[in-house]
């Protein structure tokens, strides 16, 4: 699909014909001098983290951990344990901030902080919606991948700055499982953006967009793509510290990995840039390769199901769907599998994903190339 | 000035200096991290101090500190009778009563030269089972949590709970039972105990096979096991390694089988031997292997408890169990199968006291750790994670 | 040992063993006490007690290779200490014996086995943390399950405990 095709393609609902209708028309808001409509951006996805990190993000992980470990999890607070996470955020507002002594208080704070920060960045070019997006860069696809390596910064502070040898060691471990990892992250989502042809973000979205729903996402659309799909799921586990990754913060080996010193308020940050580094990764592989905010479901004859499911409130609908799929598919992971060595982990890295992301890579432009 | 000064391997060396201050000093090599896995580490199974010695994440010695758990049981006994010795053998290793008491039983009973009516040695032979079935699903659940798998550790104590169930209603309690008694066991077992017992073995055997898909035949954990730790057979022998250790580096040794007691004899069951073929002999995964096999067996075990038991009509449990228990003068080392290895006791009896005048106790764990600091040199810090796990200690076991 | 009565098939197998041992070392070591419950011999010449362990543990017709356990007894009437072996041979031969080796109350010392067994290493450490019978030429003695800095020796007939222990006071 060529990018000429893009204005043939029906966006309804909209504010004229206008892609990001919304997010342009808040930028243009300002009070007096004051740019409100910016400040209004930046704080959606914000409150979003929020909110999904303490529902779905915590809560959802207890549950569904319970139920895979033939227990219940929590079901005191509220009916059905619901309330839970609000009892356990507000438990841990209230509790002293320590910082130890020996510390070196000025990593130990803003390690959190660079934390948060770099995995909270790459949700300014996430489409949330047809009509939403924070920054509209025409290398979003690029911005999303590099953006994350602010992280390392983060840990290393943190680890570093807890002024002990175990926190160290799990920082160390981190830095080196992330930054390899992101190479064949990098290469397998570069698959889907020759598919796409170009590194925006919103254009990646509309280019998987049809009457025919599903068979217009990447993933279907070339005899390949599952090789990059796949590749950059498990390199996505590893970039976000999750299990079978989870080396740095093994539970039995370092107590916590680098966030063993932290409690209370930063160590809900901590835990909020984590949940919110998972939903990142999900919602890129389902924007690269399963459709963005475009509707899964195909307009079969006079049932035009694609339609009556597609606008900017339900596109919200189908990124967040996605996204949450993927994470329920990261715990299930998480629970199912032991943890990988350090050097298996490497040399799961160097010497399987990355080879087979590089075939992929060729694979994918034999196929675009020669097959119209 | 008083030199304590045998200490002197190496980098370690203990003095008592002018002021009656001990020092103890340690070399640290340049480059090298001095790493404590200190008495509250989660996957040290206790209070277990490691000190590691670290080169990157190499460990170049790893030495265990004990003590954390010391009770003194040796002294308790010296001021305790013989009957009232038993529940402080529940409390060394208190994943395994059962088994713990048993093996004390059969020294004092050998001293005492006493005869156990048939339908007790059954009885006996069950719940030992029983609880080495639960004390294996511990080992291998925490071994599991230990590598990073968190779920088989759930449905392991999930299971444990139906055994501890069964084992509070034949002796009152769920882990510290006091149960088997010198000459006898404390109470008959309850009318439907067979029969639930029996319906438990039937729904725990297909459970045997899930763990086994769960967690040792898993990709990754037979990465993180497999040729970890390997132990040649004639170094664990002469470390006086036994029971399942033994047996992970292949040599079929089993005092159920090569020193029997009880009616063990009469019982038909195998002792798994790891060949190499899933495994490397003697590795983490051949230990790990032993054990999961094993409670199939033991299982097999029950139920041919279950079908060969006497009936209990006119059944005293206590019929002979002495009033007083006044040992003539002798000494006597007699041991017993407990899950971890060989538990035995020393015991030396003047013939005069109720009391004991020594009674050792021969831990299994105590001694299978002591080959930790060998089989530690060189490997890296998640395989001593492994290595520990497999050894499968219990603190309370190894100080008493 | 009574004429006429007939010992065990066990004991008689230590008898067997014991008499190669006594055939190499003569009076260096003890008569034979079979009785049923753990026959064992002393060991009289201590000095001689790495040799004997070296020739129990290889001599063909012996390969005692497994020490099941290395006890520490108070013989508070003698006043002597000594340590009681359990040995066993693992896969080759049924039989089994024991071994005492004493040793005097102040300053006694027995010489290690730990070269022989390496299992002795820690048993002979617990041992001297327990008793306070000192192990020469043993490569790390200190204590093991006391802490470093305990005073006295607690499974002694006579120990008295401590009255406190870093400010922390310690009698119940």
């Amino acid at each position: 699909m060529s990018i000429a095709a893009i204005s043939q393609i029906r966006l309804p609902f909209l504010m004229g014909n206008n892609l990001n209708a919304w997010s342009d028309a808040l930028a243009g808001l300002t009070l007096s001098w004051f740019p409100l409509g910016l400040v209004i951006i930046a704080a959606i996805p914000l409150v979003f983290i929020a909110l999904y990190a303490l529902t779905y993000g915590v809560y959802g992980e207890r549950k569904i951990s319970a139920f895979m470990q033939d227990r219940l999890g929590p079901m005191e607070v509220g009916k059905w344990g619901i309330l839970q996470t609000l009892a356990d955020i507000l438990k841990l507002l209230q509790k002293e901030d320590i910082v130890p002594t020996s510390a070196d208080k000025f990593l130990f704070v803003v390690g959190p902080g660079i934390l948060f920060v770099g995995s909270f960045l790459a949700f300014a070019v996430l489409p949330f919606s047809p009509a939403f997006i924070g920054a509209n860069l025409n290398v979003g696809l690029f911005y999303a991948i590099g953006i994350v390596a602010l992280e390392v910064v983060g840990i290393l502070a943190a680890g570093w700055g807890s002024n002990n040898k175990w926190s160290l060691y799990g920082a160390v471990r981190s830095v080196a499982q992330i930054v390899s990892y992101e190479i064949p992250a990098a290469i397998a989502l570069l698959c889907g953006a020759m598919m796409a042809g170009t590194l925006d973000m919103q254009q990646i979205n509309v280019l998987q967009s049809g009457p025919y729903g599903f068979a217009h996402f990447y993933l279907f659309q070339s005899p390949i793509a599952w090789l990059p799909f796949l590749i950059y799921f498990i390199a996505s586990l590893a970039e976000t510290n999750r299990a079978p990754f989870d080396i740095p913060e093994a539970e039995s080996e370092l107590v916590a990995g680098y966030f063993t010193e932290y409690s209370g308020m930063k160590f809900a940050v901590i835990f909020l840039a984590e949940y919110g580094s998972m939903f990142m990764v999900s919602a890129i592989i389902s924007i690269v390769f399963l459709g963005g905010w475009n509707s899964p479901l195909p307009n079969l004859g006079s049932v035009a199901l694609y339609d009556w499911t597609s606008g900017p409130v339900w596109g919200a609908f189908w990124i967040i769907s996605k996204g949450f799929f993927f994470i329920f598919v990261q715990m299930w992971l998480r629970w199912t599998l032991p943890r990988l060595r350090v050097d298996q982990l490497m040399y799961l890295c160097w010497k399987v994903l990355t080879p087979f992301a590089f075939i992929s890579f060729v694979l994918t432009a034999i196929w675009e190339i020669y097959v119209p | 000035m008083q030199e304590l000064g045998m200490a002197e391997q190496g980098s370690i060396r203990v003095s008592r200096k002018d002021d009656n201050v001990v020092v103890i000093e340690k070399d640290l090599a340049t480059e090298e991290m001095l790493l404590s896995m200190g008495p509250q580490h989660p996957s040290t199974h206790g209070v277990l101090k490691l000190e590691c010695m670290t080169d990157g994440e190499v460990v170049t010695s790893a030495e265990p500190y004990l003590g954390y758990l010391h009770r003194c049981f040796e002294k308790h006994c010296e001021v305790v009778d013989y009957p009232g010795i038993v529940p402080y053998t529940d409390r060394m290793d208190y994943l395994t009563g059962m088994n713990n008491e048993w093996a004390y039983c059969i020294a004092v009973e050998k001293l005492l030269d006493i005869e156990i009516p048939r339908r007790v040695e059954f009885i006996r032979v069950m719940v030992s089972e029983l609880n080495r079935i639960a004390s294996h699903l511990v080992a291998i659940g925490t071994y599991g949590i230990d590598l990073g798998a968190f779920t088989p550790f759930l449905f392991c104590f999930r299971d444990r709970e139906h055994i501890l169930n069964l084992l509070e209603w034949a002796s009152g309690a769920r882990m510290l039972y006091n149960y088997v008694w010198i000459g006898g066991v404390a109470f008959d077992i309850p009318a439907d105990f067979n029969k639930r017992v029996k319906e438990f073995v039937d729904y725990f055997r297909p459970k045997v096979v899930e763990l086994y898909k769960l967690l040792t035949e898993n990709e990754i954990f037979v990465k993180r096991t497999k040729g970890i730790g390997i132990m040649p057979a004639d170094v664990a022998i002469n470390y006086a390694w036994s029971g399942p250790m033994l047996r992970g580096s292949g040599v079929k040794w089993d005092l159920r089988r090569n020193d029997p007691y009880s009616v063990y004899p009469e019982l038909d069951f195998n002792v798994p031997v790891p060949d190499g073929k899933f495994s490397d002999v003697g590795d983490c995964l051949s230990r790990h292997l032993v054990r999961a096999l094993e409670m199939e067996e033991s299982l097999n075990i029950i139920e041919q408890c279950i079908s060969k038991m006497p009936g209990s009509e006119g059944f005293n449990p206590r019929s002979a169990v002495p009033k007083r228990v006044r040992p003539k003068a002798g000494e006597v080392y007699a041991r017993a199968e407990n899950p971890r290895g060989e538990l035995g006791f020393y015991i030396q009896s003047d013939g005069k006291t109720t009391k004991p005048l020594r009674c050792k106790a021969r831990s299994s764990c105590f001694v299978n750790l002591s080959a930790m600091k060998d089989l530690s040199k060189g490997q890296l810090i998640p395989d001593l994670v492994a290595i520990i796990g497999s050894i499968d200690i219990v603190l309370g076991e190894v100080d008493r | 040992m009574e004429e006429g009565r007939v010992l065990p098939q066990s004991v008689q197998q230590s008898a067997a063993a014991y008499a190669v041992i006594r055939e190499q070392f003569g009076s260096a070591v003890s008569d034979f006490d079979a009785n049923e419950t753990m026959p064992f011999f002393e060991v009289l010449e201590a000095a001689k007690w790495p040799d004997i362990a070296l020739f129990m543990r290889d001599h063909p017709k012996l390969k005692f290779n497994y020490m099941a356990c290395l006890s520490g007894v108070d013989y508070q009437a003698e006043e002597q200490l000594g340590i009681v072996c359990n040995l066993e041979s693992l896969g080759e031969f049924p039989h089994r014996i024991a071994v005492k080796v004493k040793c005097p109350r102040d300053g006694g010392s027995i010489p290690t086995a730990a070269y022989v067994w390496h299992t002795a290493n820690w048993h002979e450490r617990e041992a001297y943390d327990m008793f306070g019978m000192q192990f020469t030429g043993h490569p790390d003695l200190r204590r093991i399950l006391c802490p470093e800095d305990w005073e006295g020796f607690p499974l002694r007939k006579d120990y008295r405990v401590q009255e406190s222990y870093h400010g922390i006071k310690v009698p119940y």
